[in-house]
């Protein structure tokens, strides 16, 4: 965990709106996990690291890592003025960072068959993840969801990931049929759970999703993992901006999701906390 | 010439120079452990301590706001019992004033923590907190009227021979008048600003955009604000205060020190940037330097001077 002024290798669009960054930053390629995130100065050094507008980092998970080549991978949608200082961003430029942050995801002992969950741009840190569960040997469903087609961001890569991985099984769903499942990534993963015996699962996407896809999951008895997202301020667990509400024996608590998180055991989150 | 002289004393507390890390933006300190050397920090005020273990206030917590944030923790901590015996041990490793935020509901919470903290070793000081904008009791209530102000910081100075720093509130149409009563009733030093009260919506959702409604605004977007809240006490009162409010650059520190301040505290330039505070001290020696000054103790007030001085 430490601050880090790296150089982008690369900002290329990837997507409608979406953006992949490089960074050159071999220490986070070397110790990022799964899941967990860099904390990410939207303005450049020179060109406005000086600047209080917007104020704040933004958090984005870490999309992959090439070891050998020191490199960091993001994968962003601009949704607002700090992703869209980011997408101007150009090669040889200096970002600041802070990673890698937070909790990641936990792998499965030997052997598993586990499924992954992701709606819209969860699949950003559920790609690494099945990178990582793969080189380990497990067997990794990959449901990926979206409003549309234009909107399953990494669609060709996954697609050829398993043209690679015999042990690589992706679905696809869209809200409007226009491509595979015609509905919520949700209804394909019960459609999963009722065919096939599953070991785990880990799910990141929007809120509503995640809820879905931890009552789904219960039902099915399956143990699972989801990311949440929050604001956040310092992103290292100082200011207590990132509360999200857990269950725990005799009530609740708040948990910070920039260091307690942002990975949390999906029986374990209260959905009701807002 | 000599290496330039940063070392202050505030309350009676030594700190080896002014700037401090603000209440609640630094955690206990130890977050920040891998990213500043915390033995240069002049101090450290840690997180609100309360009497009972606040769960704090659901979320969404925080906005952003023009160079600034809406903040509605809700003053989620501990409690004074786990505070000292688990955080206040891995904090005496370091050679780093520890400043205690105390705040509650009632004058007696407020004296039950301070009786607490009283004569632990590791502990330098205590900053009254009456000023918490986001705490539906308390807080505040008690730092916008000069008399409930007083009875907060008589209760406390009586059970304890601790440095006591009382932290103002702006949300006031006088501050002198407050900053004169908690003098009076044994403060040894203020410390300003707290958080302005603000407000923010999510047009999308139709809703405020913090749960709480309401939070305090912080942040460079304030700090005019402060700079005058300082001014006018110390014009007023000429005490010792730990100025605060946007500081995220040792230029922004020295505005503060100019007005009145005898120290400074960085806030919210932490969540953006983990080395502002070091960054503050090493620009703070680099102006004495390049101005010729020995001791930084000289520029406390300056700005009231005579006009045109320089
Ligand atoms: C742990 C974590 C990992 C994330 N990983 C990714 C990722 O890999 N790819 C990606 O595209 N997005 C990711 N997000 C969401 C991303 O942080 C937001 O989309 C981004 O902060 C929006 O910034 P903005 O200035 O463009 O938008 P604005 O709406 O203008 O931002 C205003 C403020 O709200 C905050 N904010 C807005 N949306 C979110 C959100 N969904 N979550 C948290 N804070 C938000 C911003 O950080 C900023 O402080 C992640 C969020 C978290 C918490
Ligand atoms: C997230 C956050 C939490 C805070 N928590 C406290 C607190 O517990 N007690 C307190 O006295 N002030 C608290 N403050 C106020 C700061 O200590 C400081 O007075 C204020 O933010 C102004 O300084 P700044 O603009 O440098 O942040 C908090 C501020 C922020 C942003
Ligand atoms: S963002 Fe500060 S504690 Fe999580």
């Amino acid at each position: 965990m430490q601050q880090h002024e790296t150089p982008v290798l690369q900002n290329k669009k990837v997507g409608l709106d979406v953006y992949r960054m490089e960074l050159f930053a071999p220490d986070v390629a070397a110790q990022a996990r799964p899941g967990q995130f860099l904390h990410v100065s939207v303005h450049t050094k020179g060109r406005g690291s000086d600047c209080y507008d917007p104020l704040l980092r933004r958090p984005l998970s870490v999309h992959g890592v090439d070891v050998k080549r020191g490199a960091v991978a993001l994968l962003y949608r601009v949704v607002g003025r700090g992703t869209a200082l980011l997408a101007r961003v150009k090669e040889g430029e200096l970002l600041d960072v802070l990673g890698p942050l937070g909790r990641g995801f936990s792998l499965p002992p030997a052997g598993s068959r586990v499924v992954l969950v992701a709606g819209g741009m969860g699949v950003a840190p559920l790609y690494f993840l099945a990178e990582e569960l793969l080189r380990f040997g497990h067997e990794v469903h990959f449901l990926a969801g979206a409003r549309r087609l234009e909107e399953l961001y990494l669609l060709g890569d996954l697609l050829a990931l398993e043209e690679k991985r015999p042990s690589f099984k992706p679905s696809f769903a869209t809200d409007d049929g226009s491509y595979g499942f015609c509905g919520p990534v949700t209804g394909l993963l019960e459609v999963l759970l009722a065919a096939v015996k599953v070991d785990r699962a880990y799910a990141c996407g929007p809120r509503q999703m995640l809820r879905e896809a931890a009552g789904v999951l219960a039902r099915f008895g399956v143990p699972g993992e989801v990311s949440l997202e929050e604001r956040m301020g310092c992103g290292v667990g100082a200011c207590l901006s990132c509360a999200c509400r857990v269950r725990e024996a005799g009530g609740f608590s708040y948990r910070r999701v920039c260091a307690d998180g942002p990975v949390f055991a999906a029986e374990s989150v209260d959905w009701e906390d807002r | 010439m000599a290496k330039p002289s940063l070392s202050v004393e505030i309350a009676g507390i030594k700190m080896k120079n002014p700037v401090a890390a603000a209440s609640g933006t630094f955690g206990f300190g130890l977050e920040y452990a891998p990213f500043v050397d915390l033995n240069r920090l002049g101090a450290v005020f840690v997180k609100g301590i309360t009497r009972y273990p606040q769960p704090g206030n659901p979320p969404p917590r925080l906005v952003e706001t023009p160079a600034g944030v809406l903040n509605a923790i809700g003053l989620q901590n501990p409690g004074v019992e786990k505070f000292v015996q688990e955080i206040l041990p891995a904090l005496r490793p370091y050679d780093l004033p520890v400043i205690v935020n105390i705040a509650g509901t009632t004058v007696d919470d407020y004296a039950f923590v301070a009786a607490s903290l009283d004569g632990l070793p590791g502990v330098a000081g205590l900053e009254i907190n009456i000023s918490c904008p986001n705490v539906r009791h308390g807080g505040m209530a008690f730092g916008v009227d000069p008399a409930s102000a007083a009875l907060v910081v008589g209760a406390v100075r009586e059970v304890t021979g601790l440095p006591l720093i009382v932290k103002l509130t702006p949300n006031v149409t006088d501050i002198v008048a407050v900053a004169g009563a908690v003098m009076e009733a044994g403060a040894d030093a203020l410390s300003m600003i707290n958080t302005l009260l603000g407000m923010s919506i999510d047009v999308r959702r139709r809703r405020p955009a913090l749960a709480n409604i309401t939070g305090g605004l912080s942040g460079p977007a304030i700090r005019p604000v402060a700079v005058r809240a300082v001014w006018e006490v110390y014009r007023a009162l000429k005490v010792p205060i730990v100025g605060m409010g946007g500081i995220a650059t040792a230029q922004d520190a020295l505005e503060f020190i100019m007005a009145g301040a005898t120290a400074v505290a960085v806030g919210t330039a932490n969540l953006f940037n983990p080395r502002a505070t070091v960054e503050v001290i090493e620009g703070l020696e680099r102006f004495l330097v390049e101005e010729g000054i020995g001791d930084i103790r000289e520029l406390i007030g300056v700005a009231h001077g005579e006009r045109g001085a320089r």
